[in-house]
Parts: structure tokens; C-alpha cells; sequence
């Protein structure tokens, strides 16, 4: 991964998709460097396959020019770029057995001795017993090793996975991702990975592209992303937020102060993604891990420079490691409420009047024009 | 690591899917298109036109617009018509209450049975279909064994009544070539009948008796509404060539059950009177191409759903 | 009487089957007669005189040979046009789907004798000289439509990622074709050549319209009707259904075999 040499950047400049007068992919720039474990996450239709496939050159882009290294590929057939895909659902030919599956694309490139490669690469994948057997003779995760070995074989500067893990039930996806993390730090090639699952994305990648309608909403590492969302949709489709739509009082410091339901709020003005002014709106997002609940009566016992809400249980559920709970408030309906399960308090049940509070530097702002519904319902579909 | 939005599309050169690429789908088409278009639709128009035509073989036939023709064809071998459709729709009702039941047990049934059975069903098919139609002249002949039974039974007192069959006569009777034509296209009704009943989900016979629906019931709601689409495309592998027919007709029956298949082979290829010909072809598509389009229109709306 | 009333469906089942195969039986038991007269409809006595000499009527093995020929170019004809057409009309957009696919269906949907006519207005018209290539003309054209729905439905149900698959794994478009669809599209592509033969070889209608003086097995068997059966029709039958079934018996048995050698 210290590699510098550039040979697998993959970047994409201007490229865009439309089909007809449907834009799939709207025109983008983006840069893969070598050697990264690199995501493409969205929700189906978003165009992250689309771009997938673009680099993969089974879809002629619109617009724009691919580049592998400082190689433009973007009029070469899929069968002349050193890029190999995983496809969704692994795409194995029904007809060949495994092994003939992987020395595939040995033969195709007129390689005679494909025999010890196939050996190795069976090795590597723990499927040397099952050479002679036919795909549909193999489990899913099986299955899935057999595609994964058929592309590494040809040793290509990138590995594009197209969905490799959503056939999978999820125990096996959990551990095939820590598989592919480690076979990817193995070979130190590029690995581009398309996937619906932001859990997925944030275990397995180095860098982080959320997509929505066809642009990327936002780029950076796992955490950046989870905690420093710009977009609603990022805030919402990567785990859940707490978004409450306020008015700014006082701006100019390094906190901005902006009451909501009758209380004040702040937040660090350089976690504001969002202009503001003076009696302006804005959407102040806290991520429900980060709020502490205590029972009205305890109100008294808060420390001093929390932010603080008001408001009434409407829901709880024991999840094991937390407790979940739903809080209606003046400043916003539905707060999403994480509470470690380590001194759990009998009296936070539904009904409970309480406050949440937090520190105010977990705070982030944003653009109050946006739909703040952006990304939520996607997150059910995925999970 | 960079992200922008690139500028709009429009400052940008869009770049031409390949005209070549384009292009493949009509290459494969071609070939097979054009033979179609000319040895299919082109006959149809030149069909078309004979029929309008007047004259005789001696002195060329002209195109005189002559629709007459159309209604001295028709006044003349309307019982033909009649019968073809009459002898066709009977032998599809028969293929459909005979073939369902053998669909019903291979796709249901037959277990590890089912392969030799579809074997069964299909074999016949490798004797041509013409001396198989004349084995039924011996089935069916004069005092053999099933005139026989059928007498002893008094079924053809019965059908002799209705005027299917003659006396203690089956063969050279209505009942014959309906048989035959039964015979003759019940592999077309059974195989998309056992295809569409194949289809279905076992679980579904399951469900629908957990919820309180009796064998009949199932059958009734279940079963018979998912194998439609096997009955529409076998009702019309089977009525259709069954009504332009003229094989056994001529082989099984008498002048008395001439088709209307019977009469265009004749004017064509023995009185060459091809205008007649024509015309009463033209007659049948029209026929058959109305009352399918109907069908499919009623069992694909109402039935199918 | 229970019993009965419980199997009912498979009686008459197994009813329909006995109608099914009957006749063919009554084909194969009269390839032993020895009739008096012209016709082979009455039992007389068992002789084995057809079967020591099959072709010793005149005509028929010559008229067995040209269906043989005909069906086998027909196939071949409609088998490359028609599986042409059913990888256009699943892999690729284009104009005028809806004409073309009513051009295919149509020729299925029409009596017989319709075409068969049609077919020969145009000739008649053309001038054409009929025999042999008006025969095979009209049999690639009633047999390419049935080649097409054959093939597409296997197509259908082919996953184009697998194409895909193999040019993202160095196969070219050739040798996509070759070592990918190919080998997966065939038992669809087989499935439209046998019913395309199997249609060729027996059919009467079309051919009896457009065949001229030329005598193709079934016209024989049409002309022998009026003229008198010889009993040789009945040992051709006969071998014929048991050559063929004796074929699809080896192929059930060797691919049972096959089976089960990949699962041990």
C-alpha cells in the first residue's frame, strides 16, 4: 500500500451516462489512487454500478475520457483493459467446471501453462478439492471465492466488485469482508467496490464515495464521512441522524447558537457545511449515540454548556448492547435515542417525561434547503 | 484524492456510440426478415391479387377487381366452411378434455415416471403423421373390434342419431375424422399444457388446502387459472391447423365431410381454377385470424387474470 | 370403486396415452402382414417379406432420401436464420419490433393451407420451377418462426453478465461467442433444429402444394393411399420410431450417467 507508483490510479474526468433523456451518471471527476480499497456507495440507482461499469468499459460513457495510470482506456473493449470485475452474482459459466472457470482468462490471453497458476490460485481461495466440479454444484460463499479467484488470476491493476457480497446471507457477508480486506492487502492492487450496504462500505474501504442521483454527494475516509456529513442524504444513509430544523441567533464566534423548540442550541461553526446569517435557518444534526437521556426529575444534575431538549419517550427496544428509544420534543418529532445498556434506569419508559443532552462539539450543521428525509427510507432497503 | 462536478454536459464532446455497433441487430435480423417478408407476406399479396383476378389457364388470368368471386366461393362452400370449423372446434374440446389429464399426471404424478412419459407422448411423432392417420382405416374399420364394442354399447345408435355416424358405420363419417384430427394434434395440446402446469409451485396446491379449499376447489381456483396460458397457446397449436386440415378428411371421411381444406387443394391443384382458390384461402385466414384475435383477446383480458 | 375414484386423473391419463400410441402399435404389428390386394388395412398373416426388402417398392427409398435431404438443409437454413433473429430480439433495441415480431408470429398462427396456396401463387407468378429448392424454400420459411421461439426462450433466460464475464476476461467478440453463448445457448438451439427436421420431415400440406412432380416420403405415403399401401410403409414407420426412440433412451441413459459421475 506504500506503493507510489501510479500505474493503478484509475481516473475518471467528466464522465457522465444518459440513456435517452435519463442521466444515470452525471458528469464527475473522481480519482482512485493505487493500492486503495475504494467504495462506491448508494442506493440502487444511484449510478454507482453504472460507473462501475464504465471503468470496466462494458458501458461506453457519455462523456469524458477513463484513465488507468496516465493510459486513456476509454475506447478500449473490456477484453484489452487490465481490469477485472467480480460481477453481481458472480456470473460463473454454468458450463465450465471451476477450474476451467479460473484458467479462463489465462487461455484467453494464450497463456500455455495455466496449471500451476489455477493450482495456486485454487489454494489461495481453499476450493483446491472442488477443481472439477461445476458451479452450480458449490455454495454461495464458494461460489463467491470462485469469482473472486477467476479475476485475481490475471493479475489486473483493479479489481472492480459489483455487489460480490449481496448474494450472501449475513454471517458469510461478514466474514467474506474481512476475506476481501485481507486478500486485497495481500495483492496490493486497487479494488473498486460497488455496494448498497453502508456498513459494507465503512468496514471494508479506505475511502468512501457516497452517490445519489448520479453524483457523488460526498468523498472521504469512513469515519469523516459518518461524522462529518454534508448532505442530509450523507447524514441519514450512513447510519441515522437526529436532524432538527433551527433558526440561527448569533453567528461571528467560533460556536453558532440556534434555538429550536423554544430552546437554545450550539454547535462549532466549522462543522457548519451550510452559510448562515442571523435569523436564518438551519439543520442541526446530532448522531443518537452521542445524547445522553436523564429523567426530567434529574434535569438538575446535567453539567453546565450541554446542549439540552426537552421532550417524552414514545418508544423504547432492548437491542442487547443498547437501548433504543424514540423521543417526541418540541424541537423536533422522532429523536433517535442510543443508550449503552450499562446502568439502565427503570424509569426511562414510554411515557417518561426527559432531557437529552449532549456535547455541543458533536453537533453538525446543514443546509436547511435540503429535503431532510434524504437517504432515510434507502437505509431500510439496505440493511 | 479529488471530487468536483465536472461542468455541464454541454461544454463537453459527447462521444458517439459506434455506428457499426448499432447496426448488429438489423445484420441478424436481415437475412431471416427478408425471407420472411418474401416468402411469406409477398405470396400473401400475390395471393391477394389472384383473387380479384378473372380469366382461365388457357388465356392468362388478369386483375379485374372481381370480388364476385369472394361471394360465388362462399354461397358455394359454405357447408365446407362450416364443417371445418365445426370438426376443428370439436377436436380441440376433445385434445383439451383428453390432453389436460395427461399434462395433469406427467407434471404431477409421474414422479420418476415423467421422462418416459413425455418420451411416450413425443414418439409417435417419429412415424410421419400420414401412416399413422391410415393405421386408424384399420382401427376403425368395418365390424372391427372397436365398431364392435361401440355397437355392443349402443354408442353408435347415439352418434348415428346426431348424424356423426352412418349405420354400424364409423369409418367415412364425421365421428372418423374428428378422431383422427383429435389424434393428430393432441401432442400439441399436451405439451404447452404441461409446460405452463409444470411451472407451478407444488406449495401452491399446499396453500390453497391449508386454506380450507377442497381437491376440486384447488383445482377450480388454483390449478386450472395458472395453467391458462397452456390452454390458450394449446387451443390454438391445435384449432388452427386443425381447421385448414384436409388430411383426414380425405383419408378417414367421405365426400359428405369434406373440408373446406379439401376444396382449396382441389380448385388448386386439380381445377386450377385459382381465383376460387385464392379467394376461399383468403376466406380462411380471415376466419381464423378473426376468431383467434378474439381469443386471445377474451382469455387474455378476463381469464388470464 | 375408491380406488378408482382417488386415481381417476391418472386413468384417464393413461387412457389418453393408450389413444396416443395405438395407432403406432397398429403400425408396427401390420409391418408383418402379408395382405391380399393393393391395401394393408386387414390382418391376413404374418410374413416377414417387407422387412427383408424395404425399398423393394418402387420410389419409396428414393422419396425417403430427399425428405432426408430437404429436412436436413431446411434445419440448417432455419436453424442459423432463425437463431440469428432470437439473439436480435433478446440482446438488442430496435425499430419496428412490433412488425417483426408479428411476422414471426403470423407464419404459426395461419392454417397451413394458406401458405401452402400463397406460396404457390407466388411461384406460379415468379415462374419458378417447382421441385426440390421451392420445397426447401417453403420448409425453411414455415420452420424458421418455431427455430425462433425455441431459441429465444433459452436466450431469455441466459444471463448477459456471463457475456459480460467473458470480455472482461480477455475473450474477444468471437471468442465470446464461441466459448461462451454458444455452448450455452445450444441446447436451445438443439431443441429448434429437431423440431425444425421433425417438422420438415413430415410435413405433407405445404409440400404437397409447391413440390411439382418431385416425391417427398409423406407425398408417397398420400399417393400409395389412393393407389395402394405397401406394407414397406409400415417397416419405415416402424424403424423409424424405433431408431428414434432407441436414440432418446441412449441420451437419457448417458446423460443420467453424467450426472451422476459430477455428483460422486
Amino acid at each position: 500500500m506504500t506503493d507510489t507508483n501510479t500505474g493503478g490510479d484509475v481516473r475518471l474526468t467528466g464522465i457522465s451516462k444518459t440513456y435517452g433523456s435519463f442521466t444515470a451518471v452525471h458528469p464527475l471527476d473522481l480519482t482512485v489512487p493505487q493500492g486503495s480499497f475504494f467504495a462506491l456507495l448508494g442506493a440502487s440507482g444511484c449510478g454507482k454500478t453504472t460507473t462501475l461499469r464504465m471503468i470496466a468499459g462494458l458501458e461506453e460513457p457519455t462523456t469524458g475520457t477513463v484513465f488507468l495510470g496516465d493510459k486513456d482506456v476509454t475506447d478500449l473493449p473490456p477484453y484489452k483493459r487490465p481490469v477485472n470485475t467480480v460481477f453481481q452474482s458472480y456470473a460463473l459459466f454454468p458450463h465450465l467446471d471451476i477450474y476451467e472457470n479460473i484458467a479462463f482468462g489465462l487461455r484467453r490471453r494464450g497463456v500455455k501453462s495455466v496449471k500451476k497458476q489455477v493450482g495456486d490460485m485454487l489454494d489461495l481461495v481453499q476450493l483446491g478439492d472442488k477443481a472439477k466440479h461445476k458451479p452450480h454444484q458449490l455454495s454461495g460463499g464458494q461460489q463467491q471465492r470462485v469469482a473472486v479467484a477467476r479475476a485475481l488470476i490475471n493479475h489486473p491493476q483493479v479489481l472492480l466488485l459489483d455487489e460480490p457480497l449481496g448474494a450472501l446471507d449475513l454471517k458469510l457477508r461478514r466474514q467474506m469482508q474481512l476475506e476481501l480486506k485481507r486478500i486485497q492487502t495481500e495483492v496490493g492492487i486497487t479494488f473498486v467496490h460497488v455496494t448498497h450496504d453502508q456498513e459494507e462500505a465503512m468496514t471494508m474501504a479506505d475511502q468512501v464515495a457516497v452517490m445519489n442521483g448520479g453524483r457523488v454527494e460526498q468523498l472521504g475516509a469512513p469515519a469523516d464521512l459518518y461524522e462529518n456529513p454534508r448532505t442530509t442524504f450523507v447524514a441519514n444513509f450512513l447510519g441515522t441522524s437526529n436532524l432538527i430544523e433551527a433558526e440561527v441567533v448569533e453567528t461571528g464566534g467560533t460556536d453558532l447558537v440556534v434555538t429550536a423548540g423554544g430552546g437554545k442550541l450550539s454547535l462549532p461553526a466549522d462543522r457548519c457545511s451550510a452559510a448562515v446569517r442571523t435569523g436564518g435557518k438551519v439543520l442541526v444534526g446530532v448522531r443518537p449515540e452521542k445524547i445522553s437521556l436523564a429523567h426530567a426529575d434529574d434535569a438538575g444534575k446535567i453539567a453546565e454548556g450541554r446542549n439540552r431538549v426537552t421532550g417524552r419517550i414514545v418508544d423504547s427496544s432492548f437491542i442487547g448492547v443498547s437501548t433504543q428509544y424514540v423521543v417526541n420534543s418540541p424541537a423536533g418529532a422522532e429523536l433517535q435515542v442510543y443508550e449503552q445498556n450499562i446502568e439502565r434506569d427503570t424509569r426511562l419508559a414510554p411515557g417518561a417525561e426527559v432531557v437529552l443532552h449532549w456535547n455541543p462539539a458533536h453537533t453538525f450543521g446543514l443546509d436547511a434547503t435540503q429535503d431532510i428525509d434524504a437517504g432515510v427510507e434507502t437505509v431500510e432497503d439496505a440493511s | 484524492m479529488t471530487i468536483t462536478e465536472a461542468p455541464p454536459a454541454a461544454d463537453l464532446p459527447v462521444r458517439k456510440g459506434s455506428t457499426r455497433k448499432r447496426l448488429v441487430p438489423y445484420w441478424l435480423l436481415l437475412p431471416g426478415i427478408i425471407w420472411l417478408v418474401v416468402f411469406f407476406a409477398l405470396p400473401m399479396v400475390y395471393q391477394a391479387s389472384t383473387s380479384v383476378q378473372t380469366g382461365s389457364l388457357e388465356q392468362g388470368f388478369e386483375v379485374t377487381w372481381h370480388f364476385q368471386t369472394y361471394w360465388d366461393a362462399f354461397r358455394e362452400y359454405w357447408p365446407q366452411f362450416v364443417r371445418s370449423l365445426l370438426y376443428a372446434g370439436t377436436a380441440t374440446l376433445l385434445c383439451l378434455l383428453l390432453g389436460y389429464p395427461l399434462a395433469y399426471v406427467i407434471a404431477f404424478k409421474a414422479g420418476r415416471w415423467r421422462n418416459l412419459l413425455l418420451v411416450l407422448v413425443i414418439a409417435p411423432f417419429f412415424t410421419s403423421f400420414l401412416i399413422r392417420t391410415l393405421a386408424w382405416k384399420t382401427i376403425l374399420a368395418d365390424g372391427g373390434p372397436v365398431v364392435d364394442v361401440l355397437n355392443t354399447l349402443h354408442v353408435l345408435d347415439v352418434t348415428s342419431w346426431i348424424g356423426w355416424t352412418e349405420g354400424d358405420r364409423v369409418l367415412a363419417t364425421p365421428m372418423a375424422v374428428v378422431c383422427g384430427l383429435t389424434y393428430n394434434f393432441l401432442p400439441f395440446m399436451i405439451l404447452p399444457l404441461y409446460t405452463s402446469l409444470e411451472r407451478i409451485d407444488g406449495r401452491l396446491h399446499e396453500a390453497a388446502r391449508d386454506l380450507y379449499a377442497s381437491p376440486t376447489t384447488t383445482f377450480r381456483k388454483v390449478t386450472f387459472p395458472l395453467s391458462m396460458p397452456g390452454v390458450v397457446s394449446g387451443t390454438l397449436l391445435t384449432f388452427i391447423p386443425a381447421s385448414g386440415d384436409y388430411v383426414n378428411a380425405e383419408l378417414l371421411g367421405s365426400t359428405d365431410t369434406k373440408m373446406v381444406g379439401n376444396v382449396i387443394q382441389s380448385q388448386f391443384l386439380r381445377v386450377l381454377d385459382y381465383p376460387t382458390a385464392a379467394a376461399l384461402s383468403f376466406i380462411l385466414m380471415a376466419i381464423v385470424l378473426i376468431m383467434v384475435t378474439v381469443y386471445i383477446r377474451r382469455a387474455g383480458t378476463e381469464d388470464l387474470v | 370403486m375408491r380406488w378408482i375414484r382417488r386415481n381417476l386423473v391418472v386413468i384417464a391419463g393413461l387412457l389418453t396415452l393408450a389413444y396416443m400410441i395405438v395407432p403406432n402399435i397398429v403400425v408396427m404389428v401390420f409391418s408383418f402382414n402379408k395382405p391380399n390386394g393393393r391395401f394393408n388395412y386387414a390382418w391376413q398373416r404374418f410374413s416377414l417379406d417387407a422387412w427383408k426388402d424395404p425399398c423393394g417398392v418402387a420410389d419409396l427409398c428414393g422419396s425417403l432420401t430427399l425428405s432426408l435431404q430437404i429436412a436436413a438443409w431446411a434445419t440448417l437454413g432455419a436453424t442459423v436464420l432463425g437463431t440469428m433473429i432470437a439473439f436480435a430480439l433478446v440482446r438488442y433495441r430496435f425499430r419496428a419490433r412490433g412488425a417483426i415480431n408479428s411476422l414471426i408470429f403470423l407464419p404459426m398462427a395461419m392454417p397451413e393451407v394458406v401458405m401452402a396456396a400463397s406460396l404457390l401463387t407466388l411461384f406460379l407468378n415468379m415462374g419458378a420451377e417447382l421441385g426440390f429448392w421451392t420445397v426447401l424454400i417453403a420448409h425453411i420459411m414455415f420452420c424458421l418462426s418455431f427455430v425462433v421461439t425455441a431459441v429465444k426462450a433459452r436466450v431469455m433466460s441466459m444471463d448477459p453478465r456471463l457475456e459480460e464475464a467473458a470480455r472482461d476476461l480477455y475473450a474477444g467478440p468471437a471468442q465470446t461467442f464461441v466459448r461462451v453463448t454458444l455452448p450455452i445457448a445450444a441446447p436451445g438451439i438443439a431443441a429448434g433444429a429437431l423440431l425444425a427436421f421433425a417438422l420438415s420431415f413430415d410435413d405433407f400440406i405445404i409440400t404437397n402444394f409447391n413440390a411439382g412432380s418431385t416425391v417427398t416420403f409423406p407425398m408417397f405415403v398420400w399417393g400409395s393411399a389412393q393407389r395402394g399401401t405397401p406394407v414397406q410403409i409400415n417397416v419405415i414407420g416402424t424403424a423409424m420410431f424405433v431408431i428414434a426412440v432407441l436414440v432418446v433412451v441412449a441420451g437419457q441413459i448417458v446423460t443420467s450417467r453424467r450426472k451422476k459421475a459430477a455428483t460422486s
